[in-house]
């Protein structure tokens, strides 16, 4: 330790961890991956935790591009109030506190990012003095002031009479805002004497200088009103010395200012509301830049997108949540999928391809879409690649090229599609592109009912319309490299499509009747639609340049579609990629309590992995804790559970497994140990909510669950 | 008592005010001139108080409780002449008196300076209150009376017990000149504990009539227009918003935001001061806006004079309670309409709405309503989570599975208070909860997922 060099130009104290602790979690880490050697588990370890990395990086780069707007509005309006006060002393703005009213949504767990970039920005370019309180810390009006003069002062403020620890300090500060407008006079006073440099002061050095004392209420909703009120009247009493500024950290609507301060309060705020950005908009920038992105290896089958959204969708619009999923997927994989050494950039996996272990080999051969391709092979390839290892290496290296560039293609069609038919009516493909992408991934999307929909409404698109979405995919493609050959072709199209001038005034109508009606969403579309298209089909028979030349753009769509999206489990070795063990991520991901407690009373052996509980269901095991027994034998009862029964049950079950031999003689008596561990076991089950005491009868409890075993 | 005698309510009808001639020993006259003049419309107010306060060396009547509404110049009144005449006083707004130790704190070094109340000892009792107070006034003892105003007293009420009669009769206590001054907004009579204590003077402070009002509120004149022409507005101002507010700092504030409206046909040579009628017209629905959007603070008053600016922003500003919308997660909507059901309907209807069949209880003799008043009425009632849960998987459309991630939307929900938990919060045996969102809300809600709640609502059979 002793090595570690301590030179510093200032004077500080250094902080050492002790090596030791940090050692031994390292081993601990290495200690799980060196079992299985083997397996490379360490380098799956390390890719994963590189993939960890980028996602981490992105996901912030993400947030921070999408907060941006709504942050420098924030920090614009702060410099507004803050530096551009008493302008005109005759309609001085009495005691107004100058209030932003943050809507953040209801994604409670992704505020924290929001707030924590919002402080670094104000305290980066407006002002060094940023508190921010939550409610939980402030039940009372004095521990919000203690809050707030504790992180500006950056001193601890004493504010319970109880607590005497810090009476020794001199000149203990209290607990007041006047103090504060004493230390903050003295700051200012500083810091205009000593850096008079500053960039605030550069700009309008005539205007005495006054930071704003920000104050960030980050959940509003969660605040005691009172406490709120109380707090806001002591600080309009101090607007002259102290510029006071607020941000009421919203989830719900504005409306709830409005409903927990009274007019008499509200009256000494200026409020200006502002919004950040929308989760599910969030949502869809994230799953871009994460999973539809063949610069990430590591994917998502749709069962598993399918979990993550839906806990995203139905539990808790957390972005947060949703990447930790996408985490928790990353690490399974990696850690039950001994493949996934493969599942790197393309460069890597191709050299980690050449040296695989000949187990890994045996693996591969074992894979279904590895089996499904051999099975495609001649005879002669067949019985090769089920012997020949290096041949098996060989083949692996093309079949991670394929893989890489099906990749590489899917997604720009996939974004042309997307483009195409986001716009149509209804929504055939859903509305967003991470629906399209689970059905593509799934199944043959050509063969869907949804698709031809799309398809036919797309054959009545008018030219304009049809054009407009075709520059788009075009526009798309313009950024995919292997794409260039489409591209040309789908220029030639756009080419083609407006040399046709003179089309026939009767069709152009007819077709803006289409394309206009198509507006109007709200009417009865169905009918609509289903007229249009008999008229279509009516029509097919005499068709203008123009309708030939349209098939001919769909059909060339519908090529692209059944080319390049086709489903990832076909691809030979998706299985090194793909994650798709949904039903592990939903147990672990959306736990359900009362199942376990379930599963755990009646088959203890799940959870306590002792031999003799493995019982065949129905029997009762006696060697099984009371809990369970008592449990079982309770399921067997009515609504109404007669506790001398129960207790008759009980013993009979523990008895029979002491000595087959015991007479009658014992069956009324019983020892009071085991009365005492009924009781017990009992009194647990009342805890934990399957019975509880009733008055209805005598010597009764009352079941509060349903049904038998 | 004291009550305003009814010769000067004559007296303020008269436009051209009186100058009133104080009479009060002991102090400087011409003070006591500007004083009467900076205070218009409380000049028997501010005789009163002079002649209880009586001279400055006479011990005055132990404490005055002076009440009345908001803005009608309690503390503007008492602390002026409390500065005026450089009278030894302690002001001290109660709401922020968090302990009864910043009180005494305030009043010792109001009175003894700093180093008086650093004597004070960590959390100070009444008692060393009275000893040090005592202490420190045999050093210096009050040649003149001293005066402790006590600002929205209601406060005390919430502090100690005994601290409220124990400063009612201070003088007494601690035997020195002292007199206590406490302001509020409520009667007295919600403040006297019930084991009985000194009575205070009571001393009202009547609300400023529409005519006062305009008196006052003509005194701040825009410094580049004459005072005729500000009355004028002060007067169509009064007109649109007197029968909505009295409150003399709200009519001021909204004063100084419209002004400059009422000027600009001025400004742009449109009409001429004399020109009232012009003026109106042109000010009076800019007015009506101002009384739906800035007095209830839907908008804020720098988006209202910025509004006031360029025309455009009007058109595109949204108010507060426009961006009423709430988007939750799915589960998250049912659970609240589940909250909902349960809170409005009776328990006993459940069976009818949420049973599949039925059957037997017929809509007839369901329909019995002796409870002739609608629920909606009475307000939410509180559940147990068993009941909320039990009508939740009836109304959700798919199974669902009873996961931790939907017992922690309901805590997510409490905690944006639209469900609220009746009684304590620790309680984990079979908590209760009561809805608190509003039906628009949840008819809003239960749009979007495509549930009929109305259909399920007892209230609306
Ligand atoms: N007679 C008056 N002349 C001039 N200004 C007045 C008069 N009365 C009240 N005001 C002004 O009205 C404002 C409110 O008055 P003040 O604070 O005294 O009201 P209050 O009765 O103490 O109200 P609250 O109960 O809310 O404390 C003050 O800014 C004061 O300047
Ligand atoms: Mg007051």
């Amino acid at each position: 330790m002793s090595e570690i060099p301590t030179s510093s130009v200032s004077k500080g104290c250094f902080v050492f961890k002790s090596a030791s602790k940090k050692r031994k979690r390292h081993v601990g880490v290495g200690g799980y991956l060196v079992d299985d050697s083997d397996d490379n588990a360490s380098d799956r370890f390390k890719i994963c935790q590189k993939l960890w990395e980028t996602v981490q990086m992105n996901t912030e780069v993400i947030q921070d591009q999408l907060n941006k707007k709504v942050l420098d509005s924030l920090a614009e309006f702060i410099k507004k109030h803050g530096l551009g006060r008493s302008s005109d002393n005759w309609r001085q703005r009495a005691s107004e506190i100058p209030t932003a009213a943050l809507m953040l949504g209801v994604n409670v767990p992704d505020h924290a990012m929001t707030f924590r970039s919002l402080c670094n920005l104000l305290q980066d370019s407006v002002t060094p003095f940023v508190v921010s309180v939550h409610a939980k810390e402030c039940a009372a009006v004095k521990f919000l002031i203690q809050k707030v003069l504790e992180q500006l002062m950056e001193i601890g403020v004493s504010v319970d009479e109880e607590q005497e620890d810090d009476t020794a300090l001199p000149q203990r500060t209290q607990c007041t805002i006047s103090a504060l407008c004493q230390w903050y006079k003295t700051v200012t006073k500083k810091s205009t004497k000593v850096s008079p440099q500053r960039k605030e002061n550069s700009t309008n050095s005539d205007l005495p200088q006054s930071l704003p004392v920000v104050v960030i209420f980050k959940d509003f909703e969660a605040f005691n009103p009172q406490v709120l009120q109380d707090f806001i009247l002591i600080c309009s009493r101090y607007t002259q010395e102290l510029p006071f500024i607020f941000i009421f950290g919203i989830a719900t609507s504005p409306s709830a200012i409005q409903h927990r301060l009274p007019h008499s309060v509200s009256s000494l705020l200026c409020i200006e509301v502002f919004h950040s950005l929308s989760c599910t908009q969030h949502l869809a920038s994230v799953f871009e830049k994460l999973i539809l992105n063949s610069e990430f290896p590591f994917k998502l089958s749709s069962r598993v997108i399918q979990v993550l959204v839906g806990i995203f969708l139905y539990h808790d619009f957390s972005v947060q949540n949703f990447v930790k999923g996408l985490q928790f997927s990353m690490l399974e994989h990696f850690n039950s999928q001994p493949l996934s050494v493969l599942c790197c950039q393309k460069q890597e996996a191709l050299l980690s391809a050449k040296t695989l272990s000949k187990k890994n080999v045996e693996r591969i051969r074992h894979l279904p879409s590895f089996m499904r391709y051999v099975e495609t092979q001649e005879p002669q390839e067949q019985v090769r690649l089920l012997t020949d290892d290096e041949h098996v290496k060989g083949v692996c290296h093309t079949l991670l090229k394929n893989l890489h560039k099906y990749h590489k293609n899917y997604y720009p069609i996939l974004q042309c599609l997307h483009s195409l038919t986001s716009s149509l009516p209804k929504f055939p493909l859903g509305k967003h592109i991470r629906e399209l992408h689970v059905s593509c991934i799934e199944k043959n999307l050509w063969e869907t009912e949804e698709y031809d929909s799309a398809l036919q409404l797309l054959r009545i698109l008018a030219k304009d319309e049809l054009v407009a979405a075709l520059r788009k995919c075009a526009e798309i493609l313009k950024s995919a490299k292997r794409m260039q050959n489409v591209l040309q072709q789908l220029d030639d199209f756009i080419g083609r499509l407006e040399a046709l001038q003179s089309v026939s005034s009767e069709d152009s109508s007819g077709n803006g009747i289409v394309s206009g009606k198509i507006e109007y969403q709200r009417t009865d579309l169905f009918q609509l639609q289903k007229t249009l298209l008999e008229k279509e089909s009516r029509r097919t028979r005499r068709m203008n340049p123009f309708e030939v030349l349209r098939s001919q753009v769909i059909e060339f769509i519908d090529s692209l579609v059944r080319e390049y999206l086709t489903p990832a489990e076909l691809q030979p070795l998706s299985e090194v990629c793909y994650y798709s063990s949904s039903g592990v991520l939903r147990q672990r991901l959306n736990v359900t309590p009362r199942t376990s407690i379930q599963a755990a009373l009646s088959h203890p052996f799940y959870y306590l992995q002792n031999e003799s509980l493995k019982t065949n269901s129905g029997t009762i095991s006696s060697a099984a804790p009371d809990l369970c027994i008592v449990y079982k034998l309770h399921l067997e009862c009515g609504r109404l559970i007669n506790l001398y029964d129960w207790l008759e049950a009980y013993v009979t079950v523990m008895s029979a497994a002491e000595d087959q031999d015991t007479n009658s003689e014992e069956g009324g008596k019983y020892d009071s140990l085991k009365h005492a561990r009924f009781i017990q076991a009992v009194s647990e089950m009342e805890f934990l909510g399957f019975v509880k005491s009733t008055k209805q009868k005598t010597d009764h409890v009352a079941r509060l669950t349903w049904g038998g075993c | 008592m004291t009550r305003a005698p009814d010769v000067t309510r004559e007296q303020r009808g008269q436009t051209k005010r009186m100058s009133v001639r104080l009479q009060c020993p002991g102090y400087p006259e011409d003070t006591l001139r500007s004083l009467a003049d900076r205070l218009p419309c409380r000049d028997t107010q501010l005789e009163t108080l002079l002649q209880l306060m009586g001279q400055p060396d006479q011990y005055s009547y132990p404490s005055i409780f002076i009440y009345g509404h908001r803005a009608t110049g309690k503390s503007h009144v008492v602390l002026s002449v409390m500065k005026d005449l450089e009278l030894p006083h302690a002001s001290v707004d109660c709401v922020e008196c968090v302990s009864s130790g910043l009180l005494f704190h305030q009043v010792l070094s109001a009175f003894f300076g700093p180093d008086a109340a650093a004597l004070l000892p960590r959390c100070p009792s009444l008692s060393d209150f009275v000893r040090l107070y005592k202490q420190m006034s045999s050093n210096s003892p009050a040649t003149q009376t001293r005066y402790i105003i006590l600002d929205r007293a209601e406060r005390l009420r919430d502090m100690d017990f005994s601290l409220l009669p124990a400063l009612l009769r201070l003088q007494e206590l601690v035997s020195d000149n002292v007199t206590v001054i406490l302001l509020s907004e409520i009667v007295w009579e919600k403040f006297r504990p019930n084991t009985g204590c000194f009575e205070p003077l009571l001393f009202h402070f009547p609300d400023y009539s529409k005519a006062e009002l305009v008196q006052i509120l003509s005194w701040d004149h825009h410094p580049s227009y004459t005072p005729e022409l500000y009355a004028s507005y002060i007067n169509i101002l009064l007109g649109v918003f007197f029968s909505v507010c009295r409150d003399l700092r709200e009519l001021r504030h909204l004063a100084v935001l419209n002004f400059s409206k009422f000027c600009e046909p001025l400004e742009k040579g449109e009409a001429k001061e004399s020109d009232i009628h012009k003026l109106w017209k042109n000010i009076e629905p800019h007015l009506q806006r101002a009384m739906q959007t800035v007095y209830l603070r839907e908008v804020s008053s720098v988006q209202w004079e910025q509004q006031q600016m360029d025309e455009e922003a009007a058109t595109t500003l949204r108010v507060l309670s426009a961006h009423a919308h709430i988007e939750l997660p799915y589960y998250s909507k049912f659970l609240l309409i589940a909250a909902y059901l349960a809170s409005f309907n009776p328990a006993r209807t459940d069976r009818r709405f949420f049973l599949k069949s039925h059957g037997k209880i017929r809509k007839t003799n369901f329909l019995k309503k002796h409870e002739k008043t609608s629920n909606h009425l009475l307000g939410p009632k509180p559940f147990p989570l068993d009941r909320m849960m039990a009508i939740f998987y009836s109304v959700v459309d798919s199974r669902v599975a009873p996961t931790a991630s939907i017992f922690s939307q309901i805590s997510s929900l409490v905690t944006l208070q639209l469900l609220s938990q009746v009684g304590h919060d620790d309680q984990l045996d079979s908590p209760k909860y009561k809805c608190s969102v509003s039906l628009d809300f949840i008819l809003a809600i239960s749009r979007t997922v495509g549930f009929d709640v109305v259909k399920y609502l007892y209230d609306f059979l």
